[in-house]
Parts: structure tokens; sequence; C-alpha cells
């Protein structure tokens, strides 16, 4: 019998776990962001009613922490690179690219506010509800962030296809939600466009030298003995016998 | 005692999920704010009323168990 769970060396399941949830994740705070923002334009025909778009935004946030949590622990349960559950919780105190895996923690910890007080609206108010549901323009760019940061498949053209299109549908959304009820809290809304021009230019010009340019794994703070055992110096997953088994082995 | 809706019209925002949710019971004025029924609900809709509160972006609806009126 293969070993499933991955405690033999090479890439583990858990590690390709970890990166396909933490794409999903991506996918799903994406699509939870543009359909809050369809949600508070009260954007409704006969066919799709408010109550069916207001359901999936609930649905698709809530689906973002379930895969949110089999991301962290199967990142935890990885034991190619030291992260502990702390790390996932408490930004910026771990050992593998502290900032950039910071920024995750950072992200899941205002999602999981975000949710929280959403369940208990009844009880938080709906006045402090709406404050705490505006750090999810916050969380969006914090977790795309970590995703480019962190992920080991950023230079793969459909993971960069992924985060592109998010980026895009997210620069939809945002410009939308500025412009529903236009111009009152004029300030408020030139912020926002202003900020999304300068987060996607931000993005155009880091990019190339950052996460597509050389030696990220190196600059972006991975521990050496990680960077030592990968001679690409990125976690390129090398299909190797023992790992490979666990899919191509099994009877028909 | 039965279940009765109530709004609280300060924080009706005229999101109408409410009439959609549980039209039996909720209709919609021009306006788009809710027109409710005044019988009390019936015991197989409970569930639905129990929605359409719980979809309200706002909160304003309630569902009370309400002492019957003194004729």
């Amino acid at each position: 019998m293969s070993d499933p769970l991955g405690v033999t060396v090479g890439p583990s399941v858990y590690w390709y776990v970890t990166r396909s949830t933490g794409s999903v994740a991506l996918m799903l705070l994406t699509a939870s962001v543009a359909l809050g923002v369809l949600d508070v334009g009260r954007i409704a025909t006969k066919r799709v009613p408010r109550f069916l778009i207001d359901g999936a935004h609930r649905s698709t946030s809530l689906l973002a922490v379930v895969f949110l949590a089999v991301h962290i622990v199967t990142a935890v349960l990885d034991t190619f690179v030291s992260i502990t559950l702390i790390d996932a919780v408490v930004p910026f105190v771990g050992s593998y690219r502290p900032f950039w895996l910071g920024l995750g923690a950072v992200a899941f910890d205002l999602l999981v506010a975000l949710v929280l007080t959403s369940i208990a609206r009844r009880f938080v108010g709906h006045r402090t509800w709406r404050a705490t549901h505006w750090l999810a323009y916050a969380c969006w760019p914090i977790a795309l962030l970590h995703t480019l940061g962190t992920g080991s498949d950023v230079k793969s053209t459909w993971m960069l296809a992924i985060s592109l299109a998010c980026l895009a549908v997210v620069l939809v959304a945002v410009c939308a939600r500025a412009i529903v009820g236009w111009p009152s809290r004029l300030g408020l809304r030139l912020a926002a466009l202003g900020g999304a021009v300068v987060f996607a230019g931000g993005l155009a010009l880091w990019l190339p030298q950052g996460p597509l340019g050389h030696d990220w794994a190196e600059r972006s703070g991975t521990p050496a003995q990680a960077l030592g055992s990968s001679p690409s110096k990125e976690r390129v997953p090398v299909p190797r016998q023992d790992s490979a088994s666990v899919y191509s082995k099994r009877p028909a | 005692m039965p279940l009765e809706l109530r709004i609280n019209w300060i924080k009706c925002d005229a999101h109408g999920m409410c009439a959609e949710l549980f039209p039996e019971l909720i209709a919609l004025d021009e306006w788009g704010y809710p027109i409710l029924d005044p019988r009390p609900i019936p015991p197989e809709l409970e569930a639905h009323a129990r929605r359409a509160v719980a979809a309200c972006p706002t909160c304003a609806l309630a569902l009370e168990r309400v002492p019957r009126r003194p004729r």
C-alpha cells in the first residue's frame, strides 16, 4: 500500500491539497466580493431575485472559510516547511516567508471577523456589522498578495491566469460599487477608485521583479533547508515515483 | 401562542427580500416597503417566515410570539 497522506519523501499529498485549496479559496473570495457588490447594488431580475444573490454571497463566503481551514491545516501538516497553526492566525511570526505568510494570516483573521459578525448580526447590530463589512475590501487584496507572495504556482500560466482574472473581477466590482449611488460621499468613492488603480499599478510594477523574477524563493524568506532540497530553488512539484504511485498504481 | 411578523420601520430600508421569500403573507408597496398580512402565521408556513427574517439585510423583520389579543 502506498501512503496516501504523504508521510513518504517527496511532495506530499498535503502540499498538493494546500495549493489547490488556496487557489480555490482565492476564487471563492473573488466570487464573494463580486456577489457582495451585486447584493449591495440591489441587482435583481425576475429569474434571479435578490435573495438568490444574497444567499450565494453568504454561501460562497462560508465555503471560502471551509476551504481556508483545509488550506491551513494541510499547510501545517505538510512537513516540508515548518508552518505552525499559530503562524496561520498570528501574522508575521513564522519562519517560512514570514511577511507573505503573515499576509495570509491577516486575510484569514479579517475573513473570520467578517463571517462571525455576519452570523451574529442580530446581536452585533446593523451599524457595527456594516462597518466591519468594509474590511472585506482590505481582506481581498491582502489575500491576493499572500497568494502571489507564497504561492509556488505563481509562475505557471494557469495560476497567473486565475490571479489576473480574479483581479479583473474585483476591479470591475470595486468600480461598480463606487459608481452605485454616485455622487453621495464622493470622497470615499474617489478614494476607492484611486485605491484600486494604485493597487493594480503596484502589482504591475512589483510582479515582474517580485514573484515572477529571479530568486523570489530566497528573497521572500524561505528557510535555507527548504531551499536546498529543491534544485530549482522554487518548490516545483517534481513527480517522483513514490508520490506519483499514489495516483497511478490504483487498480482501475 | 401564534407567531407574528413585526417590522422595525426605522431599520427597514425597502430591500424587499422578505416579500421574495415569504409572499404568502408579505407584499410590497409601490416604494418597496413591506405590507404585512395581519393574520397569524399558519404553522406550515413558519419555516418560510423564519427564512424571510434571517434574510432581512437590516434585521428589521422579527418573528414574535404574541399572546392572543382580548376581544
